[in-house]
């Protein structure tokens, strides 16, 4: 503060033309960088965006015009997402998909939730120990254990052909997300659960009434993780579904669909894009919590 | 000892220790029966033959000798692997870490770059996939297209094995929007001063990135880059459907795929899991197969634990 109004005056004396020429330099230079700076922007923006667009293109030609080297349609050809949408098991695969990650996302965050409280909140031994084995599961591939779980599922519960294989280990917690809920809860001041403890709440209530409400924005991000995770899951239904294309989901049936339209890349490319919408809808009503969420994982610790 | 315990302390801390195993359970259960459980079947499947219709006879370590010595597609896999890890992953740190820093400097339109930079890594692997194999399809593709205009040699991409780890390689780091959020934050995290330091010093743009950002950041990039490694190790569905989609093979339809189209350059061990257990039933080399790769994934893992500390014990109040 006595530094800026000791230097104050100095400023107003008349300038040395040096200085002018400096400052006027230094603007240029300001200007030249903003220009660079988003014209690499724009080039880096092509090379992401171009790919939606060219998909967008080919999805909307004409079947004898995406077999050429068109890049631009000449009519646009609307009613093949309708094609692939009334195609044969196109809306069991929407559905099933629906199913798996509406479920496995509730599942996860309810089981989830107390672990990471117990683990952020309460002090016992073997807690370093949990934590070790929380963090080399969610770094597990899953084709580790798959023997085995297929064997268990199928052969000892009978459930080769359906989803339940994958929605029902959800109610049992899953590593990533609990990691993710202990990080942010640690961020919560111990005061807020030590004033509810006073007030004679229960861990449980304090966890679903005091706790709960305040993590809202990771809940939203570990969710949004999951359902994603479930959307996309190929090996999952390609491991317990491929024996019964009524449990198939959209990211196992879309490969199909290819195979049934070999040569119309414009109907595989609508199917394409009818995969990718929803995820990019939920993305744009949620861009906060997930970029948060994401930011989590990797610079918290 | 014991005796010095007031009961009713002991009361209250059974039923502490009561509370958290409650708290803990749907953990506990499942630990034990989808990971501890499976782990150890997975060693004992690893000695036996088993085809799932035979009960399981004892081999010995004959599985092992095969997967090691015999199976034409294991060393293959493991090149491929390493191919990736050196290639892909630094690739996808260094594009991500220059896209965060881009991302830092723009100042007009940020959201709209933001959101450009960050949606790829949410289309849907399967999906996407498909999309690169078409855009990069050697006769109609519309990549091939422009470089044919420009005068630029066409590669067969996903159909030309020098090039399918090239191809999956601009997929990965056209979906690096994760890197890209992360090197993000933590570029905002570096301390102004040490800039405006460095500034003093008479320090270029470069000196300032060498000497203030990158010591600054280093535990992160060393993040990205260890579970980049793990994710390598179990990269499987792009290379799987890119081999299936570019060799024509109708998918899902029971014909037999052997993964690694093109001559087994997109062979990853995921898949090999796939290719022993699920289309040839030998049970055993799978199991082999899921433990070597069960060691590779923990070591890379014990790596980041004893690297970041701060896994286990941020923000501990």
């Amino acid at each position: 503060m006595t530094h800026a109004t000791l230097t104050a005056p100095a400023a107003q004396a008349p300038e040395h033309p040096a200085d002018i020429r400096a400052r006027r330099t230094a603007r240029r230079k300001a200007r030249l960088n903003w220009i660079a700076v988003h014209a690499l922007g724009l080039a880096a923006a092509a090379f992401f965006v171009l790919p939606f667009v060219f998909v967008f293109l080919t999805a909307v030609m004409t079947d004898n015009q995406a077999l050429t080297r068109d890049l631009w349609p000449h009519t646009w050809q609307w009613s093949n997402f309708r094609t692939v949408w009334d195609a044969p098991g196109f809306l069991t695969w929407w559905r099933n998909t629906l199913i798996y990650a509406v479920a496995g996302t509730a599942l996860t965050v309810v089981s989830s939730l107390p672990v990471a409280y117990a683990l952020a909140k309460f002090r016992f031994r073997g807690r370093n120990l949990v934590m070790v084995l929380v963090i080399s599961t969610m770094m597990l591939p899953p084709q580790v254990i798959i023997i085995p779980m297929y064997l268990f599922w199928t052969k000892q519960l009978g459930m080769d052909g359906t989803l339940w294989p994958l929605i029902i280990p959800m109610a049992f917690g899953d590593a990533f997300t609990i990691f993710l809920l202990r990080q942010f809860l640690l961020t919560i001041p111990k005061e807020y659960t030590e004033a509810a403890r006073v007030d004679g709440c229960g861990e449980l209530r304090t966890l679903v009434t005091v706790i709960v409400p305040m993590i809202r924005p990771a809940i939203a991000a570990v969710a949004l993780f999951q359902f994603f995770y479930c959307w996309n899951d190929y090996f999952g239904p390609q491991i317990y579904a491929s024996s019964n294309p009524a449990a198939w989901t959209l990211s196992y049936g879309l490969e199909s669909f290819k195979g049934a339209h070999h040569t119309n890349w414009n109907l595989t490319m609508a199917a394409t894009v009818l995969v990718m919408a929803p995820v990019i809808v939920v993305f744009f009503f949620a861009q906060k919590a997930f970029i948060e969420g994401v930011t989590l994982t990797g610079v918290k610790g | 000892m014991s005796a010095a315990v007031h009961p009713l302390l002991r009361a209250r801390r059974r039923k502490a220790a009561l509370r958290n195993l409650a708290f803990l359970s749907p953990w506990i259960i499942g630990f034990s029966v989808f990971f501890a459980y499976p782990l150890v079947s997975t060693v004992y499947f690893s000695f036996m033959h088993y085809n799932g219709v035979n009960p399981p006879t004892w081999t010995g370590t004959k599985n092992w000798t095969y997967v090691f010595k015999d199976y034409p597609l294991f060393w293959p896999a493991l090149r491929n692997t390493l191919w990736l890890v050196v290639v892909m992953v630094t690739l996808r740190v260094v594009f991500g870490l220059g896209v965060g820093l881009l991302i830092t400097k723009i100042k007009t339109g940020a959201g709209f770059f933001r959101t450009a930079f960050y949606l790829p890594y949410l289309a849907p692997p399967v999906a996407a996939t498909m999309a690169f194999v078409f855009l990069l399809n050697p006769g109609t593709g519309p990549v091939n297209h422009i470089l044919g205009d420009i005068g630029i040699p066409t590669p067969g991409w996903f159909t030309d094995p020098h090039w399918s780890k090239p191809a999956l390689t601009i997929l990965a780091v056209w979906g690096i929007g994760d890197l890209m959020v992360i090197f993000m934050a933590a570029l905002l995290d570096v301390p102004r001063e040490q800039y405006e330091a460095a500034e003093l010093d008479g320090a270029g743009a470069w000196a300032r990135f060498r000497y203030v950002t990158l010591p600054n950041i280093s535990p992160i990039v060393m993040f990205a880059v260890v579970t980049g490694v793990i994710q390598t190790m179990q990269y499987y569905t792009q290379p799987l459907v890119a081999g299936k989609v570019a060799s024509g093979i109708i998918g899902n339809s029971g014909q037999q795929f052997e993964p690694g189209y093109p001559d087994k350059s997109t062979l990853t061990l995921p898949q090999l899991v796939y290719e022993r257990g699920f289309q040839r039933f030998d049970y055993g080399s799978a199991c082999v197969i899921a433990l070597v790769l069960f060691v590779l994934a923990m070591a890379f893992t014990a790596l980041l634990m004893r690297r970041r500390n701060g896994f286990l014990s941020a923000h501990e109040d």
